[in-house]
Protein backbone atom coordinates (compact mmCIF):
# COMPACT_ATOMS: atom_id res chain seq x y z
CA UNK A 1 0.00 0.00 0.00
CA UNK A 2 2.27 2.21 0.88
CA UNK A 3 4.66 1.20 -2.10
CA UNK A 4 1.52 2.31 -4.40
CA UNK A 5 1.01 5.47 -2.79
CA UNK A 6 4.79 6.06 -2.76
CA UNK A 7 5.42 5.14 -6.69
CA UNK A 8 2.31 7.31 -7.74
CA UNK A 9 3.20 10.20 -6.07
CA UNK A 10 7.22 9.73 -7.34
CA UNK A 11 5.25 9.61 -11.05
CA UNK A 12 3.07 12.12 -10.54
CA UNK A 13 5.71 14.91 -9.28
CA UNK A 14 8.13 13.88 -11.65
CA UNK A 15 5.92 14.18 -15.27
CA UNK A 16 4.33 17.42 -13.60
CA UNK A 17 8.24 19.09 -12.73
CA UNK A 18 9.14 17.51 -16.78
CA UNK A 19 6.05 19.42 -18.19
CA UNK A 20 7.14 22.17 -16.46
CA UNK A 21 11.36 21.72 -17.38
CA UNK A 22 10.02 22.29 -21.30
CA UNK A 23 7.26 24.89 -20.51
CA UNK A 24 9.02 27.27 -18.25
CA UNK A 25 9.59 30.68 -19.37
CA UNK A 26 13.06 31.66 -17.51
CA UNK A 27 15.72 28.99 -18.32
CA UNK A 28 17.25 28.76 -15.08
CA UNK A 29 13.52 27.57 -13.30
CA UNK A 30 13.99 24.96 -16.03
CA UNK A 31 17.21 23.45 -14.13
CA UNK A 32 15.33 24.02 -10.95
CA UNK A 33 12.24 21.74 -12.21
CA UNK A 34 14.95 19.31 -14.21
CA UNK A 35 17.09 18.44 -10.80
CA UNK A 36 12.92 17.85 -8.83
CA UNK A 37 12.04 15.14 -11.58
CA UNK A 38 15.75 14.02 -11.17
CA UNK A 39 15.03 13.28 -7.57
CA UNK A 40 11.59 11.94 -7.72
CA UNK A 41 13.25 9.65 -10.83
CA UNK A 42 15.84 8.46 -7.96
CA UNK A 43 12.72 8.10 -5.66
CA UNK A 44 11.37 6.02 -8.65
CA UNK A 45 14.34 3.90 -8.91
CA UNK A 46 14.37 3.62 -4.54
CA UNK A 47 10.91 1.92 -4.43
CA UNK A 48 12.36 -0.83 -7.13
CA UNK A 49 15.28 -1.82 -5.30
CA UNK A 50 18.11 -0.42 -7.24
CA UNK A 51 19.29 2.24 -4.63
CA UNK A 52 23.28 2.72 -6.16
CA UNK A 53 21.64 4.17 -9.69
CA UNK A 54 19.32 6.12 -7.70
CA UNK A 55 22.66 7.55 -5.88
CA UNK A 56 24.11 7.83 -8.75
CA UNK A 57 21.43 9.81 -10.30
CA UNK A 58 21.30 12.02 -7.47
CA UNK A 59 24.93 12.71 -6.99
CA UNK A 60 25.95 12.70 -11.22
CA UNK A 61 22.95 14.56 -12.31
CA UNK A 62 21.89 16.73 -9.54
CA UNK A 63 25.53 16.97 -8.27
CA UNK A 64 27.28 17.75 -11.58
CA UNK A 65 25.09 18.03 -14.75
CA UNK A 66 22.03 20.32 -13.12
CA UNK A 67 24.87 22.43 -11.77
CA UNK A 68 26.59 22.93 -14.90
CA UNK A 69 23.89 23.74 -16.48
CA UNK A 70 22.84 26.23 -14.14
CA UNK A 71 26.30 27.65 -14.51
CA UNK A 72 26.11 28.11 -18.43
CA UNK A 73 22.37 29.30 -17.93
CA UNK A 74 23.41 32.11 -15.69
CA UNK A 75 26.99 32.94 -17.53
CA UNK A 76 24.90 33.24 -20.71
CA UNK A 77 23.43 36.45 -20.82
CA UNK A 78 19.71 35.38 -22.73
CA UNK A 79 16.93 37.36 -23.89
CA UNK A 80 14.09 35.20 -22.83
CA UNK A 81 11.50 36.79 -24.82
CA UNK A 82 13.37 35.94 -27.78
CA UNK A 83 13.74 32.53 -26.92
CA UNK A 84 10.04 31.92 -26.39
CA UNK A 85 9.16 33.51 -29.84
CA UNK A 86 8.56 30.62 -31.76
CA UNK A 87 6.69 28.70 -28.86
CA UNK A 88 3.12 29.13 -29.99
CA UNK A 89 4.58 28.51 -33.51
CA UNK A 90 5.65 25.69 -32.78
CA UNK A 91 2.83 24.19 -30.32
CA UNK A 92 0.32 22.34 -32.72
CA UNK A 93 3.48 20.39 -34.69
CA UNK A 94 5.09 19.47 -31.40
CA UNK A 95 1.77 18.06 -29.72
CA UNK A 96 0.74 16.17 -33.24
CA UNK A 97 4.36 14.48 -33.16
CA UNK A 98 3.70 14.15 -29.26
CA UNK A 99 0.48 12.30 -29.56
CA UNK A 100 2.01 10.02 -32.55
CA UNK A 101 4.79 8.94 -30.45
CA UNK A 102 2.80 8.02 -27.76
CA UNK A 103 0.15 6.33 -29.96
CA UNK A 104 3.46 4.24 -31.32
CA UNK A 105 4.74 3.55 -28.16
CA UNK A 106 1.14 2.35 -26.16
CA UNK A 107 0.92 0.12 -29.16
CA UNK A 108 4.21 -1.46 -29.23
CA UNK A 109 3.84 -1.86 -25.33
CA UNK A 110 0.60 -3.64 -25.46
CA UNK A 111 1.27 -5.63 -28.85
CA UNK A 112 4.07 -7.10 -26.81
CA UNK A 113 1.65 -8.76 -24.89
CA UNK A 114 -1.84 -8.70 -24.60
CA UNK A 115 -2.66 -8.53 -20.63
CA UNK A 116 0.51 -8.88 -17.95
CA UNK A 117 4.01 -8.42 -19.83
CA UNK A 118 5.52 -11.53 -19.87
CA UNK A 119 8.73 -11.04 -18.49
CA UNK A 120 10.63 -14.08 -19.57
CA UNK A 121 13.12 -15.84 -17.07
CA UNK A 122 16.66 -14.24 -16.96
CA UNK A 123 20.00 -16.12 -17.96
CA UNK A 124 20.59 -18.75 -14.96
CA UNK A 125 23.48 -17.74 -13.33
CA UNK A 126 24.82 -14.86 -15.19
CA UNK A 127 24.12 -11.81 -13.33
CA UNK A 128 21.37 -12.84 -11.10
CA UNK A 129 20.46 -10.62 -8.27
CA UNK A 130 22.16 -12.26 -5.11
CA UNK A 131 21.18 -11.76 -1.42
CA UNK A 132 23.75 -9.43 -0.92
CA UNK A 133 23.06 -5.66 -0.87
CA UNK A 134 22.40 -3.67 -4.01
CA UNK A 135 25.64 -2.29 -4.47
CA UNK A 136 27.86 -5.16 -3.70
CA UNK A 137 26.27 -6.78 -6.31
CA UNK A 138 26.64 -3.98 -9.08
CA UNK A 139 30.28 -3.52 -7.76
CA UNK A 140 30.92 -7.27 -8.69
CA UNK A 141 29.67 -7.55 -12.10
CA UNK A 142 31.00 -4.49 -13.16
CA UNK A 143 34.60 -4.85 -11.92
CA UNK A 144 34.77 -8.79 -13.40
CA UNK A 145 32.63 -9.07 -16.43
CA UNK A 146 31.92 -5.35 -17.65
CA UNK A 147 35.61 -4.39 -16.71
CA UNK A 148 36.76 -2.73 -20.12
CA UNK A 149 33.10 -1.28 -21.03
CA UNK A 150 33.85 0.11 -17.16
CA UNK A 151 37.51 1.53 -18.51
CA UNK A 152 35.63 2.64 -22.02
CA UNK A 153 33.21 4.59 -19.85
CA UNK A 154 35.93 6.41 -17.98
CA UNK A 155 37.89 7.18 -21.53
CA UNK A 156 34.83 8.65 -22.38
CA UNK A 157 34.50 10.82 -19.47
CA UNK A 158 38.20 11.61 -19.31
CA UNK A 159 37.84 12.69 -23.98
CA UNK A 160 34.94 14.73 -23.05
CA UNK A 161 36.71 16.55 -20.16
CA UNK A 162 39.57 17.27 -22.17
CA UNK A 163 37.19 18.48 -25.00
CA UNK A 164 35.30 20.76 -23.03
CA UNK A 165 38.40 22.47 -21.86
CA UNK A 166 40.34 22.66 -24.87
CA UNK A 167 37.40 24.08 -26.21
CA UNK A 168 36.07 26.89 -23.87
CA UNK A 169 39.79 28.04 -22.91
CA UNK A 170 41.30 31.22 -23.79
CA UNK A 171 44.33 31.83 -23.27
CA UNK A 172 45.42 34.79 -21.32
CA UNK A 173 45.97 38.35 -22.63
CA UNK A 174 48.38 39.92 -19.92
CA UNK A 175 52.12 40.36 -20.70
CA UNK A 176 52.75 39.21 -17.16
CA UNK A 177 52.96 35.44 -16.82
CA UNK A 178 53.02 34.32 -20.03
CA UNK A 179 55.35 30.97 -20.47
CA UNK A 180 56.49 29.65 -23.67
CA UNK A 181 56.41 26.05 -23.09
CA UNK A 182 58.41 25.29 -26.33
CA UNK A 183 60.47 28.33 -25.83
CA UNK A 184 62.39 26.60 -22.75
CA UNK A 185 62.45 23.34 -23.84
CA UNK A 186 64.15 23.94 -26.83
CA UNK A 187 67.19 25.92 -24.97
CA UNK A 188 70.19 24.64 -24.91
CA UNK A 189 72.81 24.77 -22.57
CA UNK A 190 75.74 25.19 -24.83
CA UNK A 191 74.52 28.40 -25.87
CA UNK A 192 72.49 29.63 -23.08
CA UNK A 193 76.11 29.48 -20.53
CA UNK A 194 79.59 30.42 -21.59
CA UNK A 195 82.26 29.34 -19.50
CA UNK A 196 85.12 32.10 -18.93
CA UNK A 197 88.55 31.87 -17.42
CA UNK A 198 89.28 35.34 -16.57
CA UNK A 199 92.68 36.60 -15.77
CA UNK A 200 94.24 37.56 -12.65
CA UNK A 201 93.55 41.59 -12.00
CA UNK A 202 90.86 41.76 -15.53
CA UNK A 203 87.06 41.83 -15.34
CA UNK A 204 84.52 39.96 -17.80
CA UNK A 205 83.55 41.08 -20.47
CA UNK A 206 80.05 39.77 -21.05
CA UNK B 1 0.92 -3.95 -6.14
CA UNK B 2 3.26 -2.08 -8.65
CA UNK B 3 4.26 -3.63 -11.39
CA UNK B 4 6.19 -3.35 -14.48
CA UNK B 5 3.64 -2.01 -16.45
CA UNK B 6 3.67 1.06 -14.41
CA UNK B 7 7.47 1.92 -14.93
CA UNK B 8 7.00 1.51 -18.79
CA UNK B 9 4.19 3.58 -18.96
CA UNK B 10 5.90 6.35 -16.71
CA UNK B 11 8.72 6.23 -19.09
CA UNK B 12 6.97 6.45 -22.15
CA UNK B 13 5.37 9.70 -20.91
CA UNK B 14 8.56 10.97 -19.55
CA UNK B 15 9.87 10.09 -22.91
CA UNK B 16 7.49 11.82 -25.15
CA UNK B 17 7.61 15.19 -23.16
CA UNK B 18 11.39 15.03 -24.11
CA UNK B 19 10.75 14.67 -27.28
CA UNK B 20 7.70 17.92 -27.54
CA UNK B 21 10.32 19.70 -25.38
CA UNK B 22 12.88 19.58 -28.28
CA UNK B 23 9.93 20.40 -30.34
CA UNK B 24 8.61 23.33 -28.15
CA UNK B 25 11.47 25.30 -27.63
CA UNK B 26 13.75 25.08 -31.09
CA UNK B 27 15.12 28.48 -30.16
CA UNK B 28 16.40 27.94 -26.74
CA UNK B 29 19.12 24.97 -27.08
CA UNK B 30 19.65 24.83 -23.32
CA UNK B 31 16.62 23.75 -23.23
CA UNK B 32 16.37 21.43 -25.72
CA UNK B 33 19.75 19.99 -23.98
CA UNK B 34 17.61 19.94 -20.76
CA UNK B 35 14.86 17.82 -22.41
CA UNK B 36 17.37 15.13 -24.41
CA UNK B 37 18.35 15.03 -20.51
CA UNK B 38 14.93 13.81 -19.86
CA UNK B 39 14.69 11.65 -22.76
CA UNK B 40 18.35 9.92 -21.45
CA UNK B 41 16.48 9.55 -18.04
CA UNK B 42 13.21 7.92 -19.37
CA UNK B 43 15.52 5.67 -20.84
CA UNK B 44 17.18 4.99 -17.70
CA UNK B 45 14.21 4.26 -15.76
CA UNK B 46 13.03 1.89 -18.10
CA UNK B 47 16.79 -0.33 -17.77
CA UNK B 48 16.69 -0.37 -14.43
CA UNK B 49 13.05 -1.38 -13.58
CA UNK B 50 13.03 -3.81 -16.16
CA UNK B 51 16.86 -5.17 -14.51
CA UNK B 52 14.46 -5.40 -11.06
CA UNK B 53 11.86 -6.86 -12.21
CA UNK B 54 13.44 -9.46 -14.31
CA UNK B 55 15.84 -10.05 -11.23
CA UNK B 56 19.10 -9.30 -13.49
CA UNK B 57 21.79 -7.11 -13.33
CA UNK B 58 22.93 -6.09 -16.60
CA UNK B 59 20.50 -3.29 -16.89
CA UNK B 60 21.61 -1.24 -13.95
CA UNK B 61 24.56 -1.90 -15.24
CA UNK B 62 24.56 -0.44 -18.55
CA UNK B 63 22.20 2.49 -16.79
CA UNK B 64 25.31 3.54 -15.78
CA UNK B 65 27.10 3.68 -19.30
CA UNK B 66 23.79 5.64 -19.88
CA UNK B 67 24.76 8.01 -17.24
CA UNK B 68 28.31 8.17 -18.10
CA UNK B 69 27.12 9.02 -21.63
CA UNK B 70 25.12 11.77 -20.87
CA UNK B 71 27.12 13.15 -18.18
CA UNK B 72 29.75 14.00 -21.16
CA UNK B 73 27.22 14.72 -23.69
CA UNK B 74 26.27 17.61 -21.20
CA UNK B 75 29.74 18.80 -20.60
CA UNK B 76 30.81 19.36 -24.90
CA UNK B 77 27.19 20.14 -25.45
CA UNK B 78 27.86 22.90 -22.71
CA UNK B 79 31.18 23.82 -24.01
CA UNK B 80 29.88 24.38 -27.49
CA UNK B 81 26.62 26.76 -26.58
CA UNK B 82 29.96 28.84 -24.49
CA UNK B 83 31.88 29.48 -27.31
CA UNK B 84 28.73 29.71 -29.96
CA UNK B 85 27.53 32.29 -27.45
CA UNK B 86 31.02 34.05 -27.27
CA UNK B 87 31.64 34.19 -31.35
CA UNK B 88 27.79 35.36 -32.04
CA UNK B 89 26.48 36.87 -28.97
CA UNK B 90 23.30 34.86 -29.03
CA UNK B 91 22.47 31.17 -28.94
CA UNK B 92 19.41 30.76 -30.85
CA UNK B 93 19.87 27.77 -33.33
CA UNK B 94 18.11 28.86 -36.14
CA UNK B 95 21.03 31.12 -37.78
CA UNK B 96 23.50 28.11 -36.81
CA UNK B 97 24.18 27.94 -40.62
CA UNK B 98 27.71 28.54 -40.64
CA UNK B 99 28.43 24.81 -41.99
CA UNK B 100 26.01 24.99 -44.85
CA UNK B 101 24.41 21.82 -43.31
Amino acid sequence: MIQTIAFYMFAIIMIASAVMVITARNPVHSVLWLILAFFNAAGLMVLVGAEFIAMLLVIVYVGAVAVLFLFVVMMLDIDVAAMRAGFIRNFPLGIVVALILLAELVLGIGAYNVGAINLGTPPAGDASVVAESNTAAIGALLYSKYVFLFEIAGIILLVAMIGAIVLTHRPSKSKRGQQDIGKQVRRNPDEATVMKQPEVGKGVEL
Amino acid sequence: MIGIEHYVVVSTILFVLGVLGIFLNRKNIIVILMAIELILLAVNINMVAFSAFLGDLVGQVFAMFILTVAAAEAAIGLAILMIYFRGRGTIAVDDANRMKG
